[in-house]
């Protein structure tokens, strides 16, 4: 059953037993770029994070490549919000990427070969020669994103996790973000990033996914990507909930 | 060369002297964690947590060193986790729980050490008594080491990504929060290692000092934990002779020299040193300038 496809049906996520995705269904292909867009508190880092495995839905599953998705794999990789890193950290470029390695080599086991080949091989598809041994801080915030694509890469991981990869980037460096991004998915990778700025969308997506608690509209940015549906995700009353027998509350969490 | 061979013709010193690199390499080795997982202050509380528990080991089983290892963990552990259940439960926020918690737990063990007729004074309990340590104090720390250290070194990898990354750890199947119980529990151990060294009061510094100096000088995590324990086995030493030198107390001297090292390397790091940071030109419009003019 390799479809590469992923296929995410009925996803209820919550904190603390209130929910913050509700019911969420969509599929979606290898070879997509695909923006997750709705308004602040609308579940788009909930949803990324269980799809990474951080958060455990509630009900549903996650399929990829007609597999349900286990914790720890390697299929998947996460990049975290650029706020939530630590870029004091003492790593050098090289040893970023080479994390990306952890997941195959394992806790212990050496770096084969090819295991070092893996790592030039993504450092030099994010064009970052010359710059492994660079303390992660001492980058330009292109080289930054790159970076940690890089260790994605890899990871040899078919499906991208990014959280707002885009906030805090001059044009050019989101110009050059959105050529990486366009060439992976061309490769044949899976890359679904939360995204605010809604005017940009349709020059960086070829998929969009408008959310709001519950899922408005996924599919071909030509399509969807709709005045009216841009106003239903953004509308605070949109999401009333449907009658349904379930054991969870309706608030809408933030 | 006499002014050097000479503290070693005596055993205590020799003794001290194996003493200070063990305890000088396992903290400055576990420290680089303490340090990259910015737990400084909650370092500062356990260390001073294990006086009560020092207190009844000596009350209870004498002056074993299992008893006392045993009373010390015991006192460490009630205030770590006494802390997290305050916290969880209610408004008031961690460090405000363990700040409370530790200096009452470091008061019962001052009252404690005073009202049980000890032969070891509190004094050495909060600065340390190196000159005295016995055999069984050496075997407990070579076995403290021997735990610590090849743990540490297996667990390596999900400890750097835990540290870097936590959701990204966990993502990856990791188990984040055991691995910060461990951490805490090798936390605990090394720390009731250092007691000898440097006592209850100083246990921070000789913890914390040489991993931020190699912070200050490298960008390497690995380099981080080997170059601490090397800095912190080293400093160690050197300041057991300047204690014996200067006829001062030795936990003092050890954390004074190890103070001076951050500093050293705060001031001239080729890579973070301020006065680089002065000497380097103030801004690149100079150099702009320059070229501008060139062309």
């Amino acid at each position: 059953m390799s479809d590469h496809s992923l296929k995410v049906s009925d996803l209820t996520v919550s904190y603390q037993r209130i929910p913050a995705l509700h019911h969420v269904e969509f599929s979606t292909r290898c070879g997509q770029c695909m923006a997750l867009i709705g308004p602040n508190g609308a579940g788009k880092t909930t949803l990324l994070k269980t799809l990474a495995g951080l958060l455990k839905p509630e009900s549903g599953r996650v399929e990829f490549h007609g597999r349900r998705v286990t914790r720890g794999t390697k299929d998947f990789a996460y990049l975290p919000q650029r706020e939530n890193i630590d870029w004091d950290f003492p790593l050098t470029v090289r040893g970023l990427v080479e994390m990306g390695r952890y997941l195959r080599v394992g806790w212990a086991g050496r770096f084969s070969k090819s295991d070092d080949n893996a790592v030039d091989r993504a450092i030099a598809e994010m064009e970052l020669e010359g710059f492994e041994d660079r303390q992660i801080s001492a980058l330009s915030g292109g080289q930054q994103q790159r970076a940690f694509l890089a260790r994605s890469l890899a990871q040899e991981a078919h499906v991208f996790l990014l959280d707002e990869p885009f906030t805090g980037l001059d044009q050019p460096t989101t110009d050059a973000l959105s050529a990486t991004l366009k060439r992976l998915a061309a490769d044949g990778k899976l890359i679904l990033a939360s995204h605010h700025d809604l005017a940009t969308v349709p020059s960086l997506f070829s998929e969009v996914l408008l959310l709001n608690g519950e899922l408005i509209v996924a599919g071909k940015t030509s399509d969807v990507f709709t005045e009216a549906n841009i106003a239903r995700a953004y509308s605070a009353a949109v999401f009333a909930g449907r009658k349904h027998p379930h054991h969870h509350t309706h608030e809408l969490a933030h | 060369m006499n002014w050097l061979t000479e503290p070693f013709a005596h055993e205590f010193m020799r003794r001290a002297a194996f003493g200070c690199a063990l305890i000088g390499f396992l903290n400055g080795f576990l420290g680089a964690f303490i340090v990259l997982r910015r737990l400084a202050l909650m370092a500062d509380a356990l260390s001073h947590s294990l006086l009560p528990g020092l207190a009844l080991g000596v009350l209870v089983f004498g002056l074993a060193p299992t008893g006392l290892f045993a009373g010390a963990l015991a006192a460490a552990l009630i205030v770590a986790i006494g802390s997290q259940l305050i916290s969880r439960n209610s408004r008031v926020k961690e460090d405000t729980s363990i700040a409370i918690l530790y200096t009452m737990a470091f008061s019962a063990g001052v009252i404690l050490l005073n009202k049980v007729k000890s032969p070891v004074s509190l004094h050495h309990y909060l600065f340390g008594n190196i000159l005295g340590l016995s055999n069984s104090d050496l075997w407990m720390n070579y076995g403290i080491a021997l735990v610590t250290i090849p743990l540490v070194v297996a667990l390596q990898r999900p400890l750097l990504v835990a540290l870097f990354e936590p959701s990204v750890a966990k993502s990856q199947g990791i188990h984040v929060a055991w691995l910060n119980y461990l951490l805490m529990s090798l936390l605990v151990v090394t720390m009731i290692s250092s007691l000898q060294a440097v006592g209850v009061a100083l246990a921070l510094g000789l913890l914390i000092a040489p991993a931020a100096t190699i912070y200050l000088l490298s960008d390497s995590a690995t380099a981080m934990f080997w170059g601490g324990g090397i800095l912190g086995a080293l400093g160690s030493c050197m300041g057991l002779l300047i204690s014996y030198w200067l006829n001062a107390e030795t936990g003092p001297c050890i954390v004074l020299l190890l103070g001076v090292f951050f500093l050293a390397a705060y001031l001239l790091s080729p890579r973070y040193g301020m006065v680089l940071k002065l000497l380097r030109r103030k801004h690149f419009h100079e150099e702009s300038l320059e070229r501008w003019k060139e062309g």
